[in-house]
C-alpha cells in the first residue's frame, strides 16, 4: 500500500526526522490559511500516488497566502498520470545548498532491507543507479540487530565530509529505519534530503510503501489508505476479498490462484485477445465470491466476453458453478460467457451448469480461444 | 528417490486443529504421509482423529515423536514464530503454507533457519509432494503420478494445471515443489534444481516462474553452468502491468526489473526450453527426453542402453519423436 507524502512525513516526524512545517489542504481556502500560519514562502505539492509531480506542474512555489490559494485552486482537481489531485501539501520552502538521497528497500536477493544513499539527490534514484552507480552506496541490514551506529556513520561519511552533517544524517537514518520497521514498510525514502545554507539537514520529500501483509498488525495505518486514489472497481473487489486489477482489454477473466490467473491472461494474449483484468477468487469454496467477481467484471463496459478458468484443488468447482448460476439469475448476462473447470467435483459442476443452460469444457486452451473469438464478435467454434 | 521428502519423512502439523490444518492433515494421512503429531498450544494431550497425538510445543512434539519435518498452517501473524519454533526444535524440513506473512518477519526468520541448518520451503506455498511416497502441504494427490519429472514452481493452481497435464500425458513426477509466491522465501529455484540434478530418479525438470525479482534469471544461469538434465520453463505474467502486485506478494514488476521478457530471455540464453502455454510442457519435455535419453520415456528399455544413451545423447533420436509441435532447437552449451 502506498501512502501520500504528507502521511509519510507525519510518520517520520513522529520519529524525530527534521521536516519543514506544513499541513495538508483539500480546498484553496485551507491552503491559504496554512500559508498564513507558516508566514513565509511555501511550496504547494499535489498529493497523488505518482512520480514526476513536479514535471506535471503539481509542485509550485508561492510567496504569499493569496498566491498559495490561487496555485492550490489550479493544482486541486488537476490530473497527474490519470490520477485526480484531491489534496495538496502546503509546506515551508527551504533554500537548498545540496541534495542527497536516503532510502531503504526490502531487497529480495539479499533477503534483507538494504539502505541506499547517494549524494546525487533530488532525481530518480533508478536513473542514478543506471548512469552513475558509483554515486550510490548500499548497505544490507540484519533486522535482528537493526541499523547499527557504525553502519549509519559509514553511510553518513559517504554523503558528507563535515562531521556535524554526518552526525545529523546518521541520526536521521536511524529515525528513518525506526519508521520503516514500525510501519512494516517495503520501501521508505527521503528524496531529497537537503542541507540548507545554514548547514541544517532537512527532509523535503518522503515516500513510503507499506507491506499489505502488515496491516492486520497496524489497524491505525490501514486507515491511511486513500481509496479516492484507486480504481473504484479495485476498491470494491478488495472489500469483497478478491484480488482484482483492472486492465484495458475486453476479455474478463475469473480464475482461482494468482499464477493461473496470470497464465490465463497470457494465454488470452497468445490467442490474439486482450485481458480486461486480473482476478483471483482465491482458494476458498464460496459461491458468494463468484457472485461478487461477476458483478465487478460485468460492470466494466469494455468487457465483451467472460472467461472462467477454474482448477479445482481446494476450490470446489461445484461451488463455482453454483455461484455462476446464482449471479446470472440475479443479473442476467449481456455478454457471452465461456467456462472452463476441472478438478474437485467436476462432474457435479458440469451437471449444475448443464441444467441451467451453460456449457463448459475442461480444456484451458479451448476455452481461452473461444473467449477471445467471442470478444471479437465472432462465433464460438 | 525424490527430493526433500520421502517415505522416511515423519511430520508434525503445526496448527493441526485449525480449519486448514485439520482438513489437510486428514488429506496427508490419507495419502500415506507419516503424520506423527500435531501442535496446538493449549491442546496438548488430546489426539487428532483419535490417532495423532497433539502437543503444546514443537520441542515437546519432536522430543516425543522424533519427527524430522513440520508443516505450518498457522495464521500469518504467528507464522514467523512457528517457523522459528520448528527450526529451534531441530526438524530438518519446514514447509510453511501460510499466505500473508509480513516480509520483514521473513528477514528475521530466514537467517535464523539457516543458522539452525534447516530447510524452509515457503511461505505462501502449496508445499511438496513425492508422488506415491509422501505429500506435505496442499497439492492434490490425485493429479500427480509417480515418475521421473521434477517440478518446481512459484505458484499453486498453475502448478496443478501443469502437473495434471504431465500426468495425463504419462509423464509422472519424482517430486513437485511449490517454493511460494512471496518476495522472501526459504527455498529458491536453484536449491530445487540442484537437488533434482543430484536425484538419480529425475530425468528432466519443469520449472514455473513468474514476474518479479531475479530468482528465475539466477536459476537460468545455474542451469547453464551446472545442469546436465534438460529443463523446460514457463513464466507467468507476460501481460502484467508494471508496479502492480499480481496476487502473489512477490509477483510485481518494480521499475523495469522483473519482467517476463527478461526472464524468458534468460531462459533462452541458458538453453531452457520455453513453454509459451502451459500445455507446451508436455511436448517440450518429451522432445528433450527422447533427444537425450530414450530410456527415460519408456522405462522398459534395459539399463545398459540407458547408460549408453546418456553418453551419446543428442540429435540421434530426433526423427523418432512422437510429437506434433516443433520446439525451437536449443543449443545446450557445456
Amino acid at each position: 500500500m502506498n501512502i501520500h507524502e504528507y502521511q509519510a512525513k507525519e510518520l517520520l516526524r513522529a520519529e524525530g526526522v527534521p521536516i519543514p512545517h506544513g499541513d495538508v489542504a483539500t480546498t484553496p481556502q485551507e491552503a491559504e490559511a496554512i500559508a498564513r500560519r507558516i508566514g513565509r514562502t511555501v511550496v504547494v505539492k499535489a498529493q497523488v500516488h505518482a512520480g514526476g509531480r513536479g514535471k506535471a506542474g503539481g509542485v509550485k512555489l508561492a510567496k504569499t497566502p493569496e498566491e498559495t490559494r490561487d496555485i492550490a485552486s489550479r493544482i486541486l482537481g488537476m490530473q497527474i498520470k490519470g490520477l485526480t489531485v484531491h489534496k495538496v501539501l502546503v509546506t515551508a520552502a527551504e533554500d537548498i545548498a545540496s541534495e542527497a538521497y536516503v532510502g531503504i528497500i526490502v531487497d529480495r536477493a539479499a533477503k534483507k532491507p538494504v539502505f541506499m544513499v547517494s549524494p546525487a539527490g533530488g532525481i530518480d534514484i533508478e536513473e542514478v543507479a543506471a548512469k552513475t552507480p558509483e554515486k550510490i552506496r548500499k548497505m544490507p541490514i540484519d533486522t535482528r540487530y537493526g541499523l547499527t551506529a557504525y553502519q549509519a556513520s559509514e553511510l553518513g561519511w559517504f554523503l558528507y565530509d563535515d562531521p556535524k552533517k554526518v552526525k545529523a544524517v546518521a541520526k536521521i537514518m536511524q529515525q528513518l529505519y525506526a519508521a520503516f520497521m514500525k510501519a512494516g514498510c517495503s520501501l521508505a525514502e527521503i528524496n531529497p534530503l537537503v542541507v540548507t545554507p545554514a548547514g541544517d539537514v532537512v527532509a523535503l520529500d518522503a515516500k513510503m510503501s507499506l507491506d499489505d501483509n502488515e496491516l492486520d498488525r497496524h489497524p491505525e495505518l490501514a486507515g491511511l489508505r486513500d481509496e479516492t486514489a484507486e480504481e473504484p472497481s479495485e476498491v470494491q473487489a478488495r472489500n469483497a476479498n478478491l484480488t482484482f486489477i483492472k486492465l484495458e482489454g475486453d476479455v474478463g477473466c475469473v480464475v482461482n490462484g494468482a499464477g493461473l490467473a496470470m497464465a490465463t491472461m497470457d494465454l488470452v494474449k497468445y490467442y490474439g485477445g486482450e485481458p480486461a483484468n486480473f482476478l483471483d477468487i482465491g482458494g476458498s469454496s464460496n459461491p458468494e465470491k463468484v457472485v461478487n467477481a461477476l458483478r465487478i467484471i460485468t460492470a466494466d463496459r469494455n468487457v465483451k466476453a467472460i472467461l472462467f478458468n477454474i482448477f479445482g484443488g481446494i476450490t470446489r468447482t461445484d461451488d463455482v458453478a453454483n455461484g455462476i448460476v446464482t449471479a446470472t439469475k440475479q443479473n442476467p448476462l449481456t455478454v457471452p460467457i465461456v467456462i472452463r473447470l476441472t478438478g474437485t467435483n467436476e462432474e457435479i459442476a458440469m451437471k449444475i451448469l448443464k441444467e441451467n443452460g451453460f456449457s463448459a469444457s475442461s480444456d484451458m486452451d479451448e476455452a481461452v480461444r473461444k473467449a477471445v473469438q467471442l470478444a471479437k464478435g465472432g462465433k464460438a467454434a | 528417490m525424490s527430493i526433500f521428502a520421502d517415505r522416511k519423512t515423519t511430520l508434525i502439523v503445526q496448527g493441526i486443529t485449525g480449519r486448514d490444518g485439520s482438513f489437510h492433515a486428514k488429506q496427508m494421512i490419507e495419502y500415506g504421509t507419516k503424520v506423527v503429531g500435531g501442535v496446538t498450544p493449549g491442546k496438548g494431550g488430546q489426539t487428532f482423529e483419535g490417532t495423532v497425538p497433539i502437543f503444546n510445543s514443537m520441542h515437546e512434539a519432536v522430543q516425543k515423536t522424533g519427527a524430522n519435518a513440520s508443516v505450518i498452517y498457522v495464521p500469518p501473524m504467528y507464522a514467523a514464530d512457528a517457523i522459528m519454533e520448528a527450526a529451534d526444535a531441530g526438524v530438518q524440513l519446514i514447509v510453511a503454507i501460510t499466505e500473508g506473512v509480513p516480509v520483514l518477519d521473513m528477514t528475521k526468520v530466514y537467517p535464523f533457519v539457516k543458522e539452525k541448518g534447516a530447510r524452509l520451503i515457503g511461505p505462501n506455498c502449496p508445499g511438496l509432494i513425492s508422488p506415491g511416497k509422501t505429500k506435505i502441504g496442499i497439492i492434490p494427490g490425485r493429479i500427480c503420478a509417480p515418475g521421473r519429472i521434477g517440478v518446481v514452481s512459484r505458484s499453486g493452481t498453475l502448478t496443478y494445471e501443469i502437473v495434471y497435464q504431465l500426468t495425463r500425458a504419462g509423464l509422472g513426477q519424482s517430486s513437485c515443489v511449490g517454493i511460494g509466491g512471496d518476495p522472501i522465501n526459504g527455498t529458491n529455484f536453484i536449491d530445487c534444481l540442484k537437488a533434482f540434478e543430484e536425484d538419480p530418479d529425475t530425468d528432466a525438470i519443469a520449472m514455473m516462474g513468474e514476474i518479479g525479482g531475479t530468482d528465475e534469471q539466477e536459476a537460468a544461469d545455474f542451469v547453464r553452468k551446472h545442469m546436465s538434465k534438460p529443463v523446460v520453463g514457463f513464466i507467468a505474467g507476460q501481460t502484467a502491468p508494471p508496479g502492480r502486485r499480481m496476487g502473489h506478494a512477490g509477483a510485481i514488476i518494480s521499475g523495469s526489473s522483473g519482467t517476463a521478457a527478461e526472464k524468458i530471455a534468460a531462459f533462452k540464453k541458458a538453453g531452457i526450453g520455453v513453454a509459451q502455454r502451459p500445455i507446451d510442457f508436455v511436448d517440450l519435455i518429451r522432445a528433450r527426453l527422447t533427444r537425450r535419453k530414450p530410456s527415460a520415456v519408456s522405462s522398459r528399455l534395459p539399463a545398459k542402453s540407458k547408460a549408453k544413451a546418456k553418453a551419446t545423447s543428442k540429435p540421434k533420436a530426433r526423427s523418432s519423436k512422437p510429437r506434433t509441435i516443433k520446439p525451437k532447437p536449443t543449443k545446450k552449451k557445456r
